[in-house]
């Protein structure tokens, strides 16, 4: 099959496709090589000092230390297609066991934080764009300079502080508080989830207490870019000839907004959706930390500071992967979704 | 658009007016009330961090057990630490520390992005897909957490924490330098040098290069801000400048003990990082209003 057989949009979805997985092979290529630059020795670590050369050579083969680089590299491969991780020196675990425990937490923290940045990001930076430079303006682009500026650990801290020390509103550190802890079966991961699905509204409410803070405090720096993109993309459609003349014929705010804006903006907020999803666990890492959250970041800090790689690389790729595909999702809908951006 | 270009190398008017331009922007700048608090937050941060042995009111490592975990008084402004350090002084000397690092990661950032951005932009074709192909795959990267993985490996420290901001850096920077050489090698006068006989080599630093640096400049500005935020969580999360460094970030996390009875130990750094990078990205919104008429404010 010829390339000019295939249409503009096939081959626009093919480079994409073709780039994607460019990205995923690199991702593969440098946690690999973040995995080998250690300066700490992976065979004395397990061995020890004390080892005797013979013990020594023989754990270095069994690593596969042995081997020229690219056969490692081969091998590192295949062990990540049969998703194999390895050991976590830290809990002495296979690192995919541990990671089904803390993925779904990171998961169920970001995604009720990208619920919150959305409900509170798209009505303000509509406000901001239908009020343009009155005070309802200038208070949606100081929330967002802010929010784009703020230390996310430091805010997370600062809300601890106020709501959980001073207040007394929010549940503290943890997923529930201790007494809670471990009384559900887990089937999802997700403690919201899995407490109404064992019907313990008690536990529930608890941990709804117990996420709504670190949740709303990730959520800042993603309502930050939100309400700004909103507010630039409405401005846009706002000045077009076609919200001018629905104008002229009598057309309200209202109407305006619901049947004009809302509308043409719909594809471009899904992009920003995706992209913000994917900060919001990069955001998660150190919020994760601030919170005591038993997510990917805290699993992920921990081992950094122990210099348990295999534990460090399974976290960056793992991040990294949810990271790209977003964003590769986001081209998607950017190209396919919006009749307009007919590319090729 | 292509007739506002000068007809003399842009180096020659660049080395002719670069006093007169900068006192141009410095009025432009005075009519943004934003971004001129943001430059003159930026100064003073300068000059704190040039004369912290001046300006702090105690040494950052003097120890008082005596005087530990006080809350802010008139001795101690901002308080003290659990060592009795004086919170206000470790502050200003970590000035010193955020300023080295942004301005480290900016001067390796800004040069290689710059090159590598001209470069695509320049000779185009196959040198520009596979150069952008490269930009895109760190680009696509989740910036942090691979910084986070770099600096692990690498081992901790101040320096490590400025390879690994940097490693990742520079993918935006390429991106616009690579936008604005698309532009300006089909200029008149890239093409008059061309024809003199320049070398690929001198129309890129002489010509092209210097028209790239008003924007990159406006972006590294920008992206100060967010190189503030973070080596502050590399220093947070215990792998940036090591204790008993006053990085602003590690500061937090030895106060995050303290933090529901003492607050002021961590909440304290906590304002010095919001600060400098508010003031960053507004110093940066006006610039780029101010350099790129193009871009009006959106």
């Amino acid at each position: 099959m010829s390339s000019d057989t295939l249409g503009g949009p096939a081959r626009a979805f093919a480079g994409r496709v073709l780039q994607f997985a460019i990205s995923i092979f690199a991702l593969i290529a440098v946690t690999f090589t973040i995995g080998r630059l250690l300066p700490t020795d992976p065979v004395g670590a397990i061995v020890g000092e004390l080892a005797s050369p013979e013990a020594y050579a023989a754990m270095r083969e069994r690593l596969g230390l042995d081997q020229p680089v690219i056969w490692q590299f081969v091998s590192y491969l295949r062990d990540l297609v049969h998703g194999d991780l390895g050991f976590a020196a830290m809990t002495g675990r296979p690192v995919l066991d541990d990671l089904k425990i803390a993925f779904p937490a990171t998961l169920e923290l970001a995604t009720l934080a990208i619920i919150i940045s959305f409900i509170l990001g798209v009505p303000l930076g509509l406000a901001a764009a239908f009020n343009r430079d009155t005070w309802i303006d200038h208070i949606a682009r100081i929330i967002s300079l802010v929010g784009h500026s703020i230390p996310v650990f430091w805010f997370g801290i600062v809300g601890l502080v106020v709501f959980y020390a001073w207040l007394q509103i929010a549940g503290g550190p943890g997923r529930v508080d201790v007494f809670y802890e471990g009384l559900v079966p887990p089937v999802t991961g997700m403690i919201l989830i899995d407490s109404l699905l064992a019907g313990e509204t008690a536990i529930f409410w608890n941990a709804v207490s117990h996420i709504i803070l670190p949740a709303s405090m990730l959520a800042y720096a993603a309502m930050a870019y939100i309400t700004r993109m909103t507010r630039a993309f409405t401005l846009e459609q706002l000045n077009q000839d076609y919200v001018v003349a629905a104008r002229a014929k009598g057309a309200g705010q209202a109407r305006i907004l619901m049947h004009h804006i809302l509308p043409n903006i719909t594809v471009q907020l899904v992009t920003i959706l995706a992209i913000s999803y994917g900060g919001l666990l990069e955001g998660a890492v150190v919020t994760e930390i601030v919170f005591s959250w038993p997510g990917l970041g805290q699993y992920m800090t921990s081992a950094l500071l122990i210099g348990d790689m295999n534990a460090v690389v399974a976290c960056t790729m793992v991040i990294g992967l949810m990271f790209m595909t977003l964003n590769f999702l986001s081209d998607i809908a950017y190209a396919f979704l919006d009749p307009r951006t007919g590319e090729g | 658009m292509q007739d506002t270009f000068p007809l003399k190398t842009p180096t020659q008017t660049r080395m002719s007016g670069a006093g007169m331009a900068l006192r141009r922007f410095y009025s432009d700048l005075r009519r943004e009330p934003l971004g001129h608090a943001g430059f003159i937050v930026i100064m003073i941060l300068i000059l704190a961090a040039v004369f912290a042995p001046l300006l702090a009111p105690y040494p950052a490592a003097r120890q008082s057990l005596g005087e530990a975990l006080q809350s802010p008084s008139a001795q101690h402004w901002l308080g003290t630490d659990e060592f009795g350090r004086d919170i206000l002084s470790r502050l200003i000397w970590g000035a010193q520390i955020t300023m080295r690092t942004v301005l480290s990661v900016s001067a390796i950032v800004g040069p290689v992005g710059l090159m590598i951005g001209i470069t695509a932009g320049y000779f185009g074709g196959r040198t520009d897909a596979i150069l952008m192909r490269f930009t895109d795959v760190v680009l696509s990267f989740p910036s942090l957490v691979l910084a986070l993985a770099f600096a692990a490996a690498l081992g901790a420290g101040l320096n490590t924490a400025i390879i690994a901001i940097s490693l990742t850096a520079w993918p935006p920077i390429a991106r616009l330098a690579r936008a604005e050489a698309l532009v300006v090698r089909n200029t008149d006068y890239v093409a008059a040098a061309r024809i003199y006989g320049a070398s690929h080599l001198r129309l890129l630093l002489l010509y092209i290069a210097p028209m790239c640096v008003p924007s990159v400049v406006v972006r590294l500005t920008l992206n100060m801000a967010t190189i503030t935020l973070t080596a502050a969580s590399l220093g947070f999360l215990g792998l940036g400048a090591q204790p008993p460094m006053p990085e602003w970030g590690a500061m937090i996390s030895a106060g995050r003990r303290f933090m529901l009875d003492q607050w002021w130990v961590a909440v304290m750094p906590g304002f010095a990082i919001l600060i400098t990078s508010l003031a960053f990205n507004v110093l940066g919104d006006a610039m780029r209003d101010i350099l790129d008429p193009r871009h009006t404010r959106g």
